[in-house]
């Protein structure tokens, strides 16, 4: 019997050395099981949230649907995780997730030290104050004394502490697990201020028993720019992030929406023919086929489409385009050319 | 490498005692220990080789790193310029305080209640009942989210409070307290404190001595009390009065958020940890009552007979026949029950309660040190079991059965 369990343990012990030591590619992993893991969040509206028939939507769920059109020319071969912010980095690096589109500031410790990388901005925000109206509050700066609920685990909980101590002011700090549970307690008024990124104030501001009672304070006190993130040490897969995101914004730069785009492939001008994929072989420079960006404008749409969509004046965020215009109408978006 | 280990410690079998069951059964259990330690190696070199690969920072350094975060409930000195190491100490001695007054209630409500269960008052014993079937049968998440989200909604707000004998004041933002400020000299009240407690133990001795010589009994519970109260207070009198109280400070004019009380004046107990508290107490004290209760109705009924045909009343007999001997019952599941609510403690991530796993959730967020955090956490917790059961098996040994 003791012939039959060493080999066993050896053959076990070597079997799982040889899976983890091959590996496949992120994207050859990806093609094989036909579908995209996309880490997202638990539920932020606007941003990654699920409808009222269990679909998952958002700016943020618009970049993996995008991602799998490129992939797949299918926009629905994506399957969602929702992660806390605790768990989203371990899920990446484990493997758990194939990219992490969940609303997540590119810092340089997060960029350097867990062995990711992130693939560009989706959406610049800042970390902003929420409090009731009651309180004839108008500045970050007459917080003093004031309790603030936060999530644990995230940048905002260090941008508020470094914001009260830099203008000398007491504060109380009550840090929550989950975003719900932040509302819930800003609600039952535990705290005077609600703070996190901007845009999260506003969609979580609609939680709230009387959304009309509270306001958000002018002051930005930090730079939170969010997109979305891939493992270190494929660049195949890195490309086709940064890729995916840079044709959405390009698309929109040369007017190719959703609804014109069958139009456009006999359009005149080259940058629109490189982009379609009409002109040149850039899809299969990043392992793609040509019509790569043609499917995600096709399916998901351009930038301006997915953001007005999500996020958009019309929407019952109503953010407006502020610093995420495209960098020729006075925002900060701005990707390289397809050429 | 594995593989030459393994033949080395196969060579003895191969020899001529092939047949011999003593022999055989050493092979085997070496073959177990250099798997497992084989299988150990490989785990913790594979790991080290994958978190390389992957360019992930791995080690202890990031201990002394500053920490940059705040937090609203801490036993020790600290500072957003603090440590990660210190943040993490934060949140285990968060971890002890909640444990710690979690069991002493669990304790409390859970021996009363059992006992109400055996009440012969049809009242009492029903409304234990109904506690207990109520309690336990609903999950703690749940009964943590009731306690603070429920009961915060229902007391008043942060400009407003509820106060008792204008000392202690209650509001959203927590339960304010007096806080005892010491001044030079004021050690010779601990000294008292200490002294007063010796003294208890020593007439303690004597009394029973006395009452095991000749039957008398002395008032040694009111004598207790008397020493230990009575001997601080004297000195407290007797050396100028070197402590005062300071109270907190209910400001009610200036600017909206500095009204209510003051930040860090009188002692401000968290309603998270008040939460907390109530939960787990009054969660684990339904499986503690049916423990008391089960250890009580263990003990023969004859032995309360007997008592009582002494002349015991009903609380004696309780308490110097029956509970003596229901304690060998009860003693080994109310370990289990103790070290449950430590472990369960840390659901206070849910309500922001600082303990253990929501400071080193942070800090592994801010980190991205995930193995080193996990690994903290892993052993804290093993430990206070480790040590909970080391105590409760000690105390268990002193209560057990003396054989003569």
């Amino acid at each position: 019997m003791s012939k039959k369990i060493l080999p066993l343990v050896i053959g076990a012990a070597m079997g799982v050395a040889a899976t983890t030591a091959a590996g496949a590619t992120t994207l050859e992993d990806v093609k094989a099981k036909g579908f995209i893991q996309c880490g997202v969040s638990q539920g932020l509206p606007g941003f990654s949230n699920p409808d009222s028939q269990g679909n998952w939507t958002g700016l943020d769920v618009d970049l993996c649907r995008a991602m799998a059109s490129a992939v797949f020319g299918d926009a629905t071969a994506v399957k969602y995780t929702p992660l806390s912010a605790k768990e989203r980095f371990t899920a990446l690096q484990s493997g758990e997730v194939d990219v992490l589109s969940r609303n997540t500031t590119w810092t340089m410790s997060r960029d350097t030290q867990l062995g990711l990388n992130f693939a560009g901005v989706n959406y610049y925000d800042g970390q902003g104050f929420m409090v009731r109206k009651d309180l004839g509050v108008t500045s970050a700066l007459e917080l003093s004394g004031a309790s603030v609920c936060t999530n644990t685990g995230t940048t905002t909980e260090l941008n508020v502490a470094d914001y009260f101590r830099a203008n000398n002011m007491p504060y109380e700090i009550v840090a929550f697990e989950k975003a719900d549970e932040v509302v819930a307690a800003y609600d039952a008024g535990r705290c005077d201020v609600y703070t996190t990124d901007a845009s999260g104030l506003y969609a979580q501001r609609l939680k709230l028993t009387n959304p009309g009672d509270h306001m958000v304070l002018p002051e930005i006190i930090s730079k939170e720019p969010l997109g979305p993130v891939v493992r270190q040490g494929d660049d195949e897969w890195f490309n086709i992030a940064k890729w995916t995101l840079n044709a959405m914004l390009n698309a929109e730069e040369l007017g190719v929406t959703s609804e014109n785009v069958d139009e456009m492939k006999s359009s005149d001008n080259p940058s629109v023919k490189r982009l379609l994929g009409v002109e040149g072989a850039f899809g299969e420079a990043i392992g793609l086929s040509n019509d790569w960006a043609y499917n995600i404008v096709k399916n998901v749409g351009n930038y301006e489409e997915s953001f007005n969509a999500n996020v958009g004046p019309d929407t019952p965020l109503g953010i407006s385009r502020g610093v995420n215009a495209l960098w020729n109408d006075g925002g900060f978006m701005y990707a390289p050319p397809v050429r | 490498m594995s593989v030459m280990e393994q033949d080395s410690a196969g060579a003895p079998a191969r020899a001529s005692l092939l047949n011999d069951p003593k022999v055989r059964g050493i092979f085997y259990q070496l073959v177990l220990i250099v798997a497992l330690v084989a299988f150990g190696y490989f785990i913790v070199t594979n790991t080290i080789h994958n978190l390389e690969q992957q360019n992930i920072a791995s080690g202890w350094g990031f201990l002394e790193n500053t920490a940059g975060f705040g937090t609203n409930q801490s036993l020790v000195e600290y500072s957003e310029t603090s440590s990660y190491g210190r943040a993490i100490y934060v949140g285990f001695l968060n971890t002890l305080l909640v444990a710690g007054v979690g069991i002493f209630f669990a304790t409390l409500i859970g021996f009363i209640v059992g006992i109400a269960r055996l009440s012969n008052n049809w009242v009492i014993n029903r409304i234990a009942y109904c506690y207990v079937e109520l309690v336990r049968n609903i999950p703690l998440l749940l009964q943590i989210f009731f306690w603070y989200f429920a009961v915060l909604r229902s007391i008043p707000g942060k400009r407003e409070k509820w106060s008792i004998f204008d000392t202690f004041h209650l509001n959203i933002g927590g339960l304010r307290l007096p806080k005892p400020i010491w001044e030079p000299g004021s050690f010779m009240i601990g000294i008292a404190l200490v002294i007063a407690i010796a003294a208890s133990i020593v007439v303690s001795r004597w009394a029973r001595k006395r009452q095991e010589a000749t039957g008398q009994q002395f008032p040694m519970f009111w004598t207790a009390v008397g020493l230990i109260i009575g001997l601080p207070v004297i000195t407290y009198l007797v050396t100028g009065m070197p402590m005062h109280l300071e109270h907190p400070n209910f400001v009610e004019t200036g600017p909206i958020l500095r009204q209510g009380f003051e930040l860090n004046v009188g002692i401000n107990v968290i309603p998270e940890f008040l939460a907390l508290t109530a939960a787990l107490s009054i969660y684990t004290a339904s499986f503690i009552a049916e423990i008391v209760r089960a250890g009580i109705q263990a003990v023969s009924h004859g032995q309360t007979e007997a008592a009582h045909a002494l002349g015991l009343r009903n609380g004696p007999t309780l308490r110097l026949v029956v509970i003596p001997q229901a304690m060998r019952v009860i003693i080994p599941p109310l370990t289990s029950q103790y070290l449950n609510l430590t472990k369960n403690s840390s659901l206070a991530v849910a309500i922001a309660y600082p303990d253990l796993v929501s400071m080193g959730g942070t800090v592994l967020n801010q980190t991205g040190q995930a193995i080193e955090i996990i690994g903290i956490w892993m052993a804290v917790y093993l430990s206070l079991s480790l040590l909970t059961s080391a105590f409760m098996n000690w105390y268990n040994q002193r209560m057990a059965l003396v054989e003569r």
